[in-house]
């Protein structure tokens, strides 16, 4: 067990550390940072000197050894656009964001899962080839689309939902939570609604296909020869079988559902870390930018990690090697 | 020809009714993307050809429509079908180029990877399953924001995420058969490494390449669409479909909904359309379930 | 094995018709299959993979899926007709008074349950035993099956145990609620050879001892001509031989029936050559016209390719569906 954790604690570094060097390189080949600091009037001189403040004029390796040494301190330096930290300016939007993919999270896993086990049992049923249609729908929609679409029914034309900003928030230990309160529950819906439908309709077609794939298996039919009915040997037996090969995907859903994040804050100006990102692309924040990425790739390399344990408790046959 | 008129697969097809749906909305598109600048009078692009006072002209059947420009017209006076179809040929040529590229690029790492194994094959496959772990619209958006909008950009971020998927199949396709006794013994007799290419690892995998290539389409075209809404994918002197709902988006709050809605149910259609026909294809071409 | 000369009928299968309706064609598995098995009798049901021999098993029990049917016949039990049975009724029937094995034991069990909770199973749909009682009959069946450390056992993981552990857990489960006919569907093909007897003697005791009667599917006559007190042989769907097992694999009728036993490889004679049945299983959804064997039959003449012949009575217990069968001494 030991020697299997530290295997994979040395992966996710390794993992991390090819990650800093790209995204080091490739914040270095793009654009000048010095601009971003220095007045647009600044003489020569003074741009010569910002450049060393900024350790702009050393050698490449010189600079990732200055990132990779604050980085891991934590430092990332400031953001250009605020004179913040940066790192302060991600984990302060960090429970925004990881609210809205919750909540996605949470209703694709409601509405895929019945309606995937529905479809996968009885597979040519009128409902079924309907809700298999929808959910290939559901991957063929622009995700962003579908939150304007949105937008304009429930909140320009409606009026019941509100087209932007989060809700009311409430803390809790230190945090602010907007799903304490009714109104960011108001706030909530149309993001989480629009950011799951993609992932809702892919685990409804890994689910109906791992329920169809475990029908074909023979203990199923060996549970019926001992007289077990037709429904218990579908959610008894095959279920959770059925569900392994949903486990695999759902980590990488929850990726999914982060990075596209990105653009349902974006739409709903949800001030989550993902809107933060396209602002910082947008003005060319450079310390932002690396750290969300860094961020980022932390959470999913732990994600990863996280599924792969879970494999080990659903599947006896699964080993921790 | 008339073998493939008789044979199993169309026979099938012509059950099915999403794989007709599919190829028609597909054909569909082909078309227009191929005949569209000729159908339509106006050339959306060209700023003479435009009339302030056609702006914002709502679809025709509302009222102030006018059936000219039967889904209405933007902010400039451009007609919304003539944008839509002059958009539909960008994203398509986008994403059938990446798409293409990708197919290339993937395979030869592949085949690379499943040939010289060792630590060519353990390079190239940890690449590969770093980037898995990472969502593509991501990798892709950070790349886009690294080297900054255009068509090429674009392509070259598409590539660089849809390589992955061809190289692991054809990888898994070349081992398996190079384990193959005959393909030993074709070796020994002194058979080159591209001829069993040619012969056996091809032929094997054509089925699931075509199937993945179709799908990735479709999935590439959502991809640009996403980076042209966020504004760093195509430039606005050529606009995907995406590009389209992202200016559209600006006067939704005022209730100037068929600019953008329209191009969106264009790619939803598009894209639904190569999924269809894709699910068809994956279930016909695959062997395990005969 | 107890035989009165007074024999109570368990099972008759009357004429039974299963056809699975595909893109390619009607495929007639089980084309009028009939035969009886008595009280505490060994049938052993013979033929080729793809015979139809596990339909005729399936059927029985009502197991058949989509695109599968039974289109007629009847399925007797203690004379009440199964094929009209509803689900509810044959689901009582299923694990109690029939039982089945099937072939893999690898794929049989679940791998995310315990040995024991899919052994309790059984249990607990057809006996009203409290928890320990159940538990107890659990152990009790596993040892008597010859796992030993039977109630720790209980606790394991299909994939804990080998291949031929696993299929006693099987058999296990196929007695425990104690039925009165196990279907066997090639209980052994898919173990290791030196296993395979041992699987055999542990099901011929364990039916002896319970007074169960058994149908064993399989392709193999050696392990056929062990266990069975009469032979059913299955070709194309039908019937074409059966009889008592002595005078069968003797003396048969049936070239078929000759020709599976000629190609039983026999060591005390090396020289010989492999004995074949030539040809191949006709398409079976293409069948021909007169009877199915006629293409492959040493002794086919223009009569087989024009007329199907029946089932009619040859010598002592054999009955065989042949034109030209054989007399004993002949050798096809």
């Amino acid at each position: 067990m030991f020697g299997y954790l530290l295997k994979r604690l040395i992966q996710m570094t390794l993992v991390l550390w090819i990650v800093s060097v790209i995204v080091f390189l490739m914040m270095s080949f793009t654009g000048d940072p010095v601009f971003m600091v220095v007045p647009i009037d600044a003489t020569d001189a003074e741009i010569a000197q910002a450049r060393r403040i900024l350790g702009l004029d050393q050698s490449l390796l010189v600079q990732y050894g200055r990132f990779i040494t604050s980085l891991v301190q934590g430092d990332f330096g400031n953001s250009y656009v605020f004179r913040q930290p940066a790192m302060t300016l991600i984990l302060e939007r960090l429970p925004a964001t990881v609210e809205m993919v919750l909540v996605a999270m949470a209703l694709a896993l409601a509405v895929a899962i019945p309606l995937g086990v529905y479809a996968g049992a009885n597979p040519n049923s009128r409902i079924s080839r309907t809700i298999m249609a929808g959910s290939l729908l559901g991957i063929s929609l622009p995700g962003f689309w579908v939150g304007m679409v949105l937008i304009f029914l429930f909140a320009v034309h409606w009026g019941i939902f509100p087209s932007s900003g989060r809700g009311d928030t409430a803390e809790l230990f230190g945090l602010r939570i907007s799903l304490l309160t009714a109104d960011g529950w108001h706030h909530i819906i149309l993001p989480a609604v629009t950011l799951s439908l993609a992932t809702m309709a892919i685990l409804l077609r890994m689910t109906r296909a791992g329920m169809m794939e475990v029908g074909r298996q023979d203990f199923m039919k060996f549970a019926r020869a001992k007289g077990a009915t037709r429904r218990d040997v579908l959610y008894k037996h095959g279920l959770k079988n059925a569900l392994i090969p949903v486990i695999t995907i759902f980590g990488l859903q929850l990726g999914d559902l982060i990075a596209f994040a990105t653009i349902t804050e974006t739409i709903f100006s949800w001030p989550g870390m993902g809107k933060l990102l396209i602002d910082s692309i947008y003005r060319a924040d450079r310390p932002v930018i690396v750290v969300y990425l860094m961020l980022v790739a932390l959470i999913f390399v732990v994600i990863n990690f996280l599924v792969d344990i879970v494999y080990t408790l659903i599947d006896p046959r699964i080993t921790l090697k | 020809m008339t073998a493939f008129f008789q044979s199993e697969f169309f026979y099938n097809y012509r059950r099915s009714s999403s794989a007709m749906i599919g190829s028609a909305l597909m054909a569909f598109f082909a078309l227009a993307v191929l005949l569209g600048p000729f159908l339509v009078a106006q050339d959306p692009y060209d700023i003479a050809a435009l009339n302030l006072m056609d702006s914002y002209k709502p679809p025709f059947w509302l009222e102030g429509g006018d059936p000219q420009f039967w889904l209405g017209t933007d902010g400039q006076g451009r007609d919304v079908w003539a944008s839509i179809l002059y958009g539909a040929r960008i994203s398509l040529f986008i994403g059938l180029v990446a798409m293409a590229a990708s197919c290339f690029i993937g395979t030869l790492l592949g085949l690379i990877a499943g040939f010289y194994g060792g630590i060519v094959d353990s390079v190239i496959m940890r690449i590969a399953d770093i980037q898995l772990s990472f969502p593509s619209i991501l990798i892709a958006l950070f790349l886009m924001s690294a080297v900054g909008t255009g068509i090429d950009k674009v392509l070259i971020a598409l590539t660089a995420v849809g390589w992955v998927v061809y190289a692991r199949t054809v990888r898994g396709s070349t081992l398996s058969e190079i384990e193959k006794e005959y393909v030993q013994a074709a070796k020994v007799a002194g058979l080159p490494n591209h001829k069993i290419i040619r012969k056996h690892v091809l032929p094997n995998v054509l089925t699931p390449l075509i199937v993945i290539a179709t799908i990735q389409v479709g999935t590439f075209v959502l991809i640009e669409a996403s980076l042209s809404f966020l504004g760093v994918g195509v430039p606005i002197t050529q606009p995907s479909l995406g590009l389209l709902i992202k200016n559209g988006f600006d006067v939704l709050f005022s209730g100037l909904w068929w600019t953008s809605v329209f191009p969106g149910v264009a790619i939803m259609m598009l894209v639904f359309g190569i999924n269809l026909f894709g699910d068809f294809l994956r279930d016909e071409l695959n062997p395990r379930l005969k | 094995m107890m035989r009165d000369t007074v024999q109570q009928k368990l099972l008759e299968v009357r004429d039974l018709r299963t056809h699975f309706h595909t893109f390619a064609g009607t495929v007639k598995a089980v084309n009028g299959v009939s035969f009886d098995i008595s009280a505490g009798e060994v049938m052993g049901l013979v033929g080729e993979s793809g015979g139809g021999k596990s339909v005729v098993g399936f059927s029985i029990l009502g197991l058949i899926d989509s695109p599968g049917k039974i289109e007629g016949g009847e399925n007797l039990l203690d004379g009440e007709d199964l094929v009209k049975a509803g689900e509810t009724r044959l689901r009582e029937i299923r694990g109690r008074d029939i039982s089945m094995v099937f072939q893999d034991p690898m794929t049989s069990l679940n791998p995310l349950h315990t040995v024991g909770r899919q052994m309790d199973e059984v249990l607990r749909l057809h006996s009203d035993l409290d928890a320990e009682a159940r538990h107890a009959a659990c152990v009790d069946m596993l040892e008597s099956v010859g796992i030993s450390r039977a109630a720790e056992r209980l606790k394991a993981y299909p994939h804990q145990f080998s291949g031929g552990m696993r299929q006693r857990v099987v058999i296990a489960i196929a007695l425990l609620a104690r039925p009165r006919l196990i279907i066997a569907d090639e209980p052994t093909t898919a173990l290791d050879v030196t296993i395979q007897s041992q699987i055999l003697k542990l099901m011929r005791r364990q039916i002896a001892e319970k007074g169960a009667s058994m149908i064993l599917v399989t392709h193999d006559l050696a392990v056929v001509s062990e266990m069975a007190d009469h032979i059913t042989v299955l070709y194309c769907g039908n019937v074409v031989e059966r009889g008592r097992t002595r005078e069968l694999i003797e003396a048969p009728a049936h070239p078929y029936t000759r020709g599976l036993i000629d190609s039983i490889p026999d060591l005390g004679n090396r020289h010989e050559r492999l004995k074949q049945i030539p040809g191949t299983v006709p398409d079976i959804r293409n069948l021909p016209q007169g009877c199915n064997f006629r293409d492959r039959c040493p002794r086919a003449q223009a009569l087989c390719a024009e007329i199907e012949p029946d089932l009619m009575p040859q010598r002592g217990s054999l009955s065989a569906a042949c034109h030209f069968p054989l007399s004993p001494g002949d050798t096809a």
